[in-house]
């Protein structure tokens, strides 16, 4: 398999992990909304109400910073990181 | 001079918030003095418009590179604010606090649909599409799939979908520009339109690009502010985000000692166009987990899809650069809406609560009348009560708001002094004209470029090509005003609508064209355009009486348009040729950063 393809490969699987990552987030908590709301979540809030709120928009935030610098860490495993005069 | 300017950006943002901040106080110094708020008003939106213009005119450009895609030198943050601005229309800004006031959790899914998009848009496609280098979402499509059809029908999608949008903000422009400056709408809508103009049409993006990150500054201030000042004054907590607990527990109690009582529909009928009163909790889960799931899906699939927003991942200096942009602008975004549902928290309370002294339930009807703000927001068409059961106190059921007063008109309940409300009217005005400026461009730029440029004229000289996008700039920009000012549509149903349309013809075409080589121009053409035409008669059918199914509403009709787009997509490329050679080595191009991009610097 060629450098590239195996690059591929890394990438496609960090995109899985990613979609499974924002899939818990956004669909999988809300399959059970009205069950997690009955439980006291961070900050004293009801746990679906506070996911809505801010739990869920930060874990996104979060997840894009972690997904980008995995990717890069994978674009220099295989020397196709960006040089700086490109 | 050029790469001073970006090396000194910190500075110069930093000396511009400085200055507002200088600006607000000042204001508020007025107001003592005795200054009309009518006259504050004006002030705050004519200076903070005048300096965006000032920005616009000062990054006006001859060269294609700046105007398509502001030269390809705008760092990560900045392009996040920018990036923010762009996507926080006035319908964010307005109605988003309003809507979680009146309608609790299902509302709410807009709020995870309008920020999970960004992980899509971050992995399945911006850096890919900067490394294309690509001048516009068409251009992707166009180049990758091959053929003058093919990049047709990204126009074509691009333009429904961001034409549904801007008309939307253009009226908000209007709203805001008409209390403001107290003009009637037909006109106001004109001068938003001007405003918007003098920031896109001299510097094209990079002119968008400088005056979306100084609108941000002034959005962000405008909605925390007032926030974090309500809740200190109500004593509910310095840092609101982490201490609402016991006020949204205390909201539950309130909801259950009132009771949600239902109101006859004659009575209703009495009640102003507009204005809904509290019938849905507002902590406990109100929705099936599909109603709120499918809206929250749309959504998300509909950010990896509005061209408005991928657009501005091509002006990052690289590839790394863009990823990392997309964590800055959900960053920036994060900041504005996870402090509407604390508003919607802070004002309902407010409002509800008969031990707090701006507690109107459970007062008479006199005392009710007889307080000054409910006075000026009753004048406005903005808040109503009615004595339906006849004993002479307010009943939960008997008081009425507009959405847009959850913003507009909590600071002026809570007690805050009028520079705020001008401040949130100068908010307002920046979310609705960076939202705005980013969509005509968008539309404007995939016309002369894709259309005019690939097309018509491909030997066209840089210098028309770019009197071309003005005078486009121009004729989009006041047929949206024309549509705005006939007040066909409400502010957020049209906007979500641009988000099923865009959802429906372009986010299998994008991804797939980077995800699945197999992937051909049949195929793409397939999926553009019976994806548009599928979501389109959903929506049609749906609002002239059909019933649908699957749960899926006119809110959501782009899953429907999204669906018959994939399979479309799939089945027609696997009858059809697999693409030649030399697209599948652009495909595999696209997926490493490094190396030339796929499109020339100017091209």
């Amino acid at each position: 398999m060629s450098n590239q393809q195996k690059h591929w490969e890394k990438t496609r699987g960090l995109l899985f992990i990613t979609l499974a990552i924002w899939f818990v987030f956004s669909i999988g908590i809300f399959l059970f909304g009205a069950e997690m709301n009955e439980v006291t979540g961070p900050f004293g809030y009801p746990w679906t109400y506070w996911f809505t709120c801010q739990g869920s928009l930060g874990a996104f935030v979060i997840l894009i910073f972690w997904f980008a610098n995995r990717q890069e860490k994978i674009d220099e495993e295989f020397g196709f990181s960006e040089r700086e005069d490109e | 001079m050029k790469g001073n300017f970006i090396d000194n950006l910190p500075k110069v943002y930093g000396i511009y918030t400085g200055g507002f901040i200088g600006f607000i106080i000042i204001m508020a110094i007025a107001e003592q003095m005795g200054m009309s708020a009518k006259a504050i008003g004006i002030a705050f939106v004519a200076f903070t418009v005048f300096i965006y213009a000032l920005i616009g005119w000062l990054s006006r450009t001859a060269q294609a590179d700046a105007y398509y895609v502001a030269g390809r030198q705008v760092p990560t943050v900045f392009n996040g604010m920018a990036t923010a601005a762009d996507w926080m229309s006035g319908a964010s800004f307005v109605a988003m606090a309003g809507g979680i006031y009146f309608k609790g959790y299902g509302y709410m899914a807009l709020l995870v649909g309008w920020t999970g998009g960004y992980v899509l848009v971050a992995s399945l496609l911006a850096p890919y599409l900067r490394k294309f280098g690509c001048y516009t979402v068409p251009d992707f499509i166009g180049t990758r799939y091959g053929g003058n059809l093919a990049r047709f029908s990204a126009v074509v999608v691009l333009t429904v979908a961001s034409f549904t949008y801007v008309t939307a903000q253009i009226n908000a422009t209007g709203t805001i520009a008409s209390v403001a400056l107290d003009i009637p709408f037909q006109y106001a809508v004109y001068v938003g339109l001007i405003s918007i103009l003098l920031c896109s049409m001299l510097g094209g993006m990079r002119g968008v690009t400088w005056t979306q990150v100084a609108q941000y500054i002034v959005l962000i201030i405008a909605y925390l502010l007032p926030v974090f000042w309500i809740s200190n004054k109500m004593g509910a907590g310095f840092f609101p985000h982490f201490m609402l607990a016991d006020e949204v527990a205390r909201i539950g109690e309130l909801e259950q000692q009132f009771g949600f009582v239902k109101n006859a529909a004659a009575d209703l009928k009495t009640v102003p166009k507009g204005l809904a009163g509290i019938t849905k909790a507002h902590s406990a889960v109100n929705a099936t987990p599909w109603a709120f799931i499918s809206l929250a899906l749309a959504m998300m699939m509909g950010t990896a899809s509005l061209p408005h927003v991928m657009m501005r991942y091509f002006t990052t200096p690289s590839v790394k650069a863009a990823r990392k942009s997309v964590g800055w602008s959900l960053f920036f975004i994060f900041l504005l809406y996870s402090s509407a549902p604390m508003l919607a928290t802070l004002s309902k309370l407010s409002l509800i609560d008969p031990n707090l002294s701006t507690g109107i339930i459970g007062k008479t009807f006199a005392e009710v009348e007889a307080i000054d703000w409910y006075q000026n927001w009753n004048q406005a068409n903005l808040m109503f009560i009615s004595d339906f059961n006849g004993n002479g106190t307010l009943e939960l059921n008997e008081f009425f708001m507009g959405g847009k007063a959850v913003v507009l008109a909590t600071p002026e309940i809570a007690g805050l002094p009028y520079v705020i409300s001008g401040l949130v009217a100068a908010g307002g005005m920046a979310a609705a004209m960076s939202t705005a400026d980013g969509l005509i461009l968008a539309i404007a730029n995939a016309i002369s470029h894709d259309v005019y440029y690939k097309i018509i004229d491909p030997k066209a000289e840089t210098a028309k090509r770019l009197l071309v996008a003005r005078v486009l700039l121009v004729i989009i920009g006041f047929a949206g005003a024309t549509i705005a000012a006939m007040e066909i549509q409400g502010i957020l149903g049209s906007v979500i609508w641009a988000f099923d349309f865009a959802m429906s013809g372009l986010f299998f075409p994008l991804v797939l064209g980077v995800w699945w080589k197999r992937a051909n121009r049949q195929g793409a053409i397939a999926g553009m355009l019976g994806g548009l035409a599928a979501g389109t008669w959903y929506l049609v059918w749906v609002r002239t009486g059909g019933s649908g199914f699957l749960g899926i509403t006119q809110l959501t009709f782009g899953i429907f348009g999204s669906a018959v787009s994939l399979i479309a997509m799939v089945v027609v490329s696997l009858m059809t040729a697999e693409p030649d050679k030399a697209t599948q080595k652009m495909v595999d191009d696209v997926r490493v950063p490094s190396g030339k991009s796929i499109l020339g610097k100017s091209h």
